[in-house]
C-alpha cells in the first residue's frame, strides 16, 4: 500500500492511498458532519453535509468520497462549507417530516445537532412529503416516507441481505424509495433498513404508542424474559459505553416496572442447545444433509420464502425465547399452582423480527402462545426513561429462579457463531462423554460474514458455515444446491454480527460498537464457571421432570416451517 | 497502421470533446491507449437529450457513416478494445437500421438508452457506463476517471458523436477547425450549421441569416443548462455546447421560460443528491409563485454549483441566475 501525506486544516497527516478523507478526519479527532454515511455500506456521497475544500479544486467535495492523494491540502470548515452544509441541511429538513417526540433516533439526532450548531431554521421550506404514506411491513416494522431524505441505505443494505424488497420509481418528477410490490420478494423483518436509516424514517411496529400496553393488564401474571443481546447494549441508551454487562441491573430496572418474575431467555437458549446438538447427530448419523440453525426468525423466513426447498434442512428446535416462554407456562406456572392462561410473557428483544416470530400459530401450546408479546431493547429503554428509572444508578438484582441462571453457552447466542459454539461445547460431550479441555472454539468467533470450520471428535466429524447476514447465507445456500453434503451444520442470524447487530438494538449500529458488544458477551462466558448448557442444574432438573419423553419434548421445545407466499400487503 | 500517429494529429489539431465539457480530445485518447489493461472499451455518445439541441441528429442523419469511421479509428488505435454506441431510443428509431449496416462485423454494440431513469443524465459519461452495466443511470465519482476506471472496472474512451465526425475527418486530412451549431427558438432559418469553431455567436447569426430584428435575448450552450447572453455580450465564440436558440424580449414569458428548464431538469436528474433535488424543487416553487426570494435563491445557487454531485446540479443555475440578472431584474 503506497503512503501518501495530507493536511487537514493545516495538520499534517501519512495517510495510506485510497483511504477517505473522512476515515483520515475520525482518526485525527477532526470532526466532520455526517448523515448519509455508514460504515456498512458504500459511501453514496448523497447528503452533502461533509463539505471539504481541496486547494486547487473547484467547487466542495464530500470527506466520505474524497480518497487521499499525495500532497492534498484539506479544509475541513470555512465560512462558505458553514454556508453550504447549512443551506443542505435546511433542505433536508424540507423533505423530512419532524416527529421528533416519536422517533428511534429521539434525543441523539444528528440532523438535530446539527441544526443547533449551525443554526439553522429548520422550518425553513416547507414540508415536501408531509401527505407521504406509511407503510407497515408485517406485524414488525413501519415505514414513514414522509420522513424519508431518499439516502438509499435501506434499499443497499436489503439488497446486501438477498431480499430487495425496496424499489426506486418516478413519482412527479422524483425518484422515491417504495416498498416492492413484486410478488417475488418479501420483508423478512430483520430490521437492518431501521438500523440503517439515519433519520428514523423506519421503526417497528408499535415501538411508541405500545410501549405500556403489555404491562397495563394487572390481573395477570406478568413474567419478563430478556435476550442474550441486550445485557451488553441497553446500557448505550443510558450514555453508558457499547459492551457494558448491565444484566443484574437490567433486571432491577425490568423489576422496577411492576413485574412479577423476570427470567433470562438465555437459559432457554440452553433448552435450545441440548435440543439442536440432538438434531445435530442425528441428521449427520443419518447423512441427510445440512442441519440449519433456526434461531432466527428472519433466517427462517429467508428460507421459507426465497429457498423454500431447503424447509426440510431446518432445524425444527423452537428458538430460544418461545422455548422458555413455553417452560413458564407449564413447568413453571405448575409449580407455582397459577392458571397458564393468567400468565403473561413479555420478551425483551434485540430484535424487530421476534415481533413476527410469536405470531405464528404452529407454536401454539395447548391454546396458548408461549410470548405473548415482544419488545425491542429500545422500546424498554424508552419506558425505563419514561418511568424516571436510570439503568445507570439503579442497584444490581439478580434474575429470579428458576429460570434466571443460564450457563455461558446460553449468553453468547446473541452473537454471530454463538449458537454453533454452543452446540458443539454440548454435541462433544454427548459424542464422547466428556466435556472439552478447552471450550472456547475460537474458529467459529469473529465477525466476518462467513466463517468455516470443522470439528473432529472420535469418528465424527461436521463441516460448518457461519454466516452472519442472509445476503451471505444465500452464497452457502447455492453452494448446497450444487453440492447437499458441503456443509453438515450452518448457522445464520440475518444481522451483522449477530443479534448484536440486531433491529432492534441502541442506535447507530457500527462495526466497532458491535464488536464490543460481541466481546463483552464473551467475556461473561469466559467468567462464569457454568459454560456448558447440558451442566446447568436447571436444564438437568427439567429434562428430568418435564422433558422425559419425547411426545412432550418435542411439543415444548420443536416446531414446523411452511413454503411461504408474500405476506406483506402494501 | 494506417492511423498510427492519430494521437499527435488529434493533438496537432486541437480538437476539444463536443460534448460540452470541451476536454483535448487527444489527451483523452493517450490516457486511454497507454492505460495498462487486459481489456478497454469505446464508447460513442449519442445521447443528445437537452431541449433544442440537435446536432447530433444532424450528424447522424448525413454523416453516419464518418461516425462510424471515427469509432473504427479508436478501435484500430487502442488495443484490446470494443465499442459501444450508445444512442437514445427516438435516434436508433430513425438511423438504427443504417448504423447497424455501417457497423456490419465491426465490434460495435448499439446500446439503446433507458429512458426509465433520469432522462438527461443518462447522457453524462459516467451515468452511460452505469447504465451500459445494468445499473440505474447515475453519475459516478470520479476520480478515478473513466480513461482509467471506467466501462466494467475497464479504460474506457468515452466521445460524443461530432467529437467521432471530426476524428475522422482529421485522419482524412480534412479538418477545418469547424464545428456544429444549433440554432433555433424565434428565427427565420433554424438548423445545424458546420461553422468555424472560433467564429462570434453573432457572426454565426449572422452569417446564417438568423440576426433577430427585434430586441432580443439568446441562449447558449442548450435549452436547459445554457446561459443567456444579451445582443451586445454576442461578440464571443461559444467554448462549450454548440447551441443557440433565440427568445424575443418583448413577448418571452420569463417564468414561463424558467418553468420549462426547472421541469426538464428536475425530471432528467437522478435524485441522488440534496442540492440537485431538493434545491430545484424550491427553485420551481418559486417561479410558480412568479416570486423569487433573492437571499434564498443565493443560498440554492451556491449549494447547487458548489456542492452538487455532478456536472448537471453544478451547472443548473446558469440560466436561472443570467435570466434573472440580465432580463428579468
Amino acid at each position: 500500500m503506497k503512503i501518501v501525506r495530507i493536511t487537514i486544516n493545516g495538520k499534517e497527516i501519512k495517510a495510506q492511498e485510497g483511504q477517505t478523507v473522512l476515515e483520515l478526519a475520525g482518526k485525527n479527532n477532526i470532526e466532520i458532519p455526517t448523515l448519509c454515511f455508514h460504515p456498512d455500506l458504500e459511501s453514496k456521497a448523497g447528503c452533502r453535509l461533509c463539505l471539504i475544500e481541496i486547494k486547487g479544486k473547484k467547487g466542495m467535495h464530500t470527506a466520505c468520497s474524497t480518497k487521499a492523494e499525495q500532497g492534498m491540502e484539506i479544509i475541513t470548515d470555512s465560512p462558505k462549507i458553514q454556508k453550504a452544509r447549512k443551506t443542505n441541511l435546511e433542505l433536508i429538513f424540507s423533505q423530512h417530516r419532524e416527529e421528533c417526540d416519536d422517533c428511534v433516533w429521539y434525543e441523539k439526532c444528528r440532523m438535530l445537532r446539527m441544526a443547533r450548531e449551525y443554526g439553522l431554521k429548520i422550518t425553513r421550506f416547507s414540508d415536501r412529503k408531509k401527505n407521504f404514506p406509511c407503510h407497515q411491513f408485517g406485524p414488525s416494522i413501519v415505514f414513514d416516507t414522509s420522513k424519508c431524505i431518499d439516502c438509499r441505505n435501506c434499499v443497499e443494505v436489503c439488497q446486501k441481505q438477498g431480499v430487495k424488497f425496496f424499489d426506486i420509481e418516478e413519482k412527479d418528477s422524483f425518484f422515491e424509495v417504495f416498498p416492492t410490490k413484486d410478488k417475488r420478494r418479501d420483508c423478512i423483518y430483520c430490521g437492518q433498513c431501521l438500523a440503517h436509516c439515519p433519520v428514523g424514517a423506519f421503526e417497528s411496529v408499535g415501538e411508541y404508542e405500545d410501549i405500556e400496553k403489555p404491562f397495563e393488564d394487572k390481573s395477570k401474571v406478568i413474567v419478563v424474559q430478556f435476550a442474550p443481546a441486550i445485557r451488553t447494549s441497553i446500557g448505550e441508551e443510558f450514555g453508558m459505553k457499547p459492551g457494558e454487562v448491565v444484566t443484574d441491573k437490567l433486571v432491577a430496572a425490568i423489576r422496577k416496572l411492576g413485574v412479577d418474575k423476570v427470567f433470562d431467555v438465555s437459559v432457554g437458549a440452553d433448552f435450545t442447545t441440548m435440543e439442536e446438538a440432538k438434531e445435530l447427530m442425528e441428521k449427520i448419523k443419518k447423512g441427510k444433509g445440512a442441519c440449519l440453525s433456526s434461531c432466527c426468525p428472519s433466517w427462517v423466513k429467508f428460507v421459507e420464502f426465497y429457498y423454500p426447498e431447503f424447509i426440510h434442512c431446518i432445524a425444527t428446535t423452537r428458538s430460544p425465547h418461545i422455548i422458555l416462554g413455553a417452560l413458564i407456562k407449564t413447568y413453571w406456572a405448575k409449580n407455582e399452582k397459577i392458571d397458564p392462561k393468567n400468565v403473561k410473557v413479555i420478551s425483551i428483544m434485540p430484535c424487530t423480527s421476534k415481533k413476527y416470530e410469536v405470531e405464528r400459530d404452529e407454536l401454539i401450546i395447548e391454546g396458548s402462545k408461549p410470548v405473548d408479546y415482544v419488545m425491542t431493547t429500545r422500546e424498554l429503554a424508552r419506558l425505563l426513561k419514561k418511568r424516571n428509572i436510570d439503568l445507570k444508578t439503579i442497584k444490581p438484582e439478580p434474575a429470579d429462579h428458576p429460570l434466571g441462571i443460564p450457563s455461558g453457552a446460553g449468553v453468547i447466542y446473541g452473537v454471530t457463531g454463538g449458537v454453533a459454539e454452543s452446540a458443539l461445547r454440548t454435541a462433544y460431550y454427548m459424542i464422547t462423554g466428556k466435556n472439552l479441555k478447552n471450550v472456547n472454539l475460537k474458529s467459529v468467533r469473529g465477525m466476518e460474514g462467513i466463517k468455516k470450520a470443522e470439528i473432529k471428535a472420535k469418528g465424527f466429524k461436521a463441516r460448518m458455515a457461519v454466516v452472519t447476514g442472509t445476503g451471505n447465507a444465500e452464497i452457502i445456500l447455492k453452494e448446497l444446491q450444487k453440492n447437499p453434503k458441503a456443509y453438515d451444520a450452518v448457522e445464520v442470524m440475518a444481522c451483522p454480527g449477530g443479534c448484536i447487530g440486531g433491529g432492534g438494538q441502541p442506535l447507530p449500529s457500527t462495526p466497532e460498537i458491535r464488536r464490543q458488544r460481541a466481546e463483552a458477551l464473551y467475556q461473561i462466558d469466559a467468567k462464569k464457571k457454568l459454560r456448558l448448557a447440558h451442566e446447568n442444574p436447571i436444564v438437568k432438573k427439567i429434562y428430568k421432570e418435564l422433558l422425559n419423553n419425547k411426545k412432550i419434548t418435542h411439543k415444548i421445545c420443536h416446531t414446523k416451517y411452511f413454503k411461504k407466499s408474500r405476506e406483506v400487503k402494501i | 497502421m494506417p492511423y498510427q500517429d492519430i494521437i499527435s494529429k488529434l493533438k496537432k489539431s486541437g480538437l476539444k470533446g463536443r460534448s460540452g465539457s470541451g476536454f483535448p480530445t487527444g489527451l483523452k485518447w493517450e490516457s486511454v491507449k497507454n492505460a495498462k489493461a487486459k481489456k478497454k472499451y469505446i464508447i460513442c455518445n449519442a445521447a443528445e437529450g437537452e431541449p433544442e439541441v440537435f446536432k447530433d441528429d444532424f450528424i447522424l442523419k448525413n454523416y453516419p457513416e464518418k461516425v462510424i469511421e471515427g469509432i473504427k479509428i479508436a478501435l484500430k488505435t487502442i488495443d484490446h478494445s470494443s465499442a459501444y454506441f450508445y444512442i437514445n431510443k427516438n435516434y436508433f428509431k430513425k438511423y438504427g437500421v443504417k448504423l447497424k449496416k455501417l457497423i456490419g462485423k465491426l465490434p460495435i454494440e448499439i446500446f439503446q438508452k433507458k429512458t426509465e431513469f433520469g432522462a438527461y443524465i443518462g447522457g453524462e459519461e459516467t451515468s452511460i457506463i452505469e447504465s451500459i452495466e445494468g445499473k440505474r443511470a447515475e453519475p459516478r465519482k470520479k476520480p478515478p476517471h473513466p480513461t482509467q476506471v471506467g466501462l466494467f472496472n475497464y479504460p474506457t474512451l468515452v466521445n460524443n458523436v461530432e467529437t467521432f465526425y471530426y476524428v475522422s475527418k482529421i485522419a482524412e486530412g480534412k479538418y477545418e477547425n469547424t464545428r456544429f451549431y444549433s440554432v433555433s427558438g424565434e428565427v427565420k432559418n433554424k438548423g445545424v450549421f458546420e461553422l468555424p469553431e472560433d467564429l462570434t455567436v453573432k457572426k454565426v447569426l449572422e452569417q446564417t441569416g438568423n440576426w433577430p430584428s427585434f430586441d432580443f435575448f439568446a441562449q447558449i450552450g442548450g435549452g436547459a443548462e445554457g446561459e443567456i447572453f444579451l445582443p451586445q455580450e454576442l461578440d464571443t465564440s461559444i467554448q462549450y455546447l454548440a447551441s443557440i436558440i433565440i427568445f424575443n424580449k418583448e413577448t418571452t414569458d420569463l417564468y414561463g421560460l424558467m418553468g420549462k428548464w426547472v421541469d426538464f431538469l428536475m425530471k432528467g436528474n437522478c435524485d441522488k443528491c440534496v442540492p440537485c433535488r431538493e434545491g430545484l424543487y424550491r427553485i420551481r416553487e418559486m417561479i410558480d409563485k412568479n416570486k423569487i426570494e433573492k437571499e434564498t435563491l443565493d443560498d440554492l445557487f451556491l449549494v447547487l454549483e458548489e456542492t452538487s454531485f455532478c456536472p448537471l446540479g453544478r451547472g443548473s443555475t446558469a440560466p436561472f441566475k443570467s435570466l434573472i440578472n440580465k432580463v428579468l431584474k
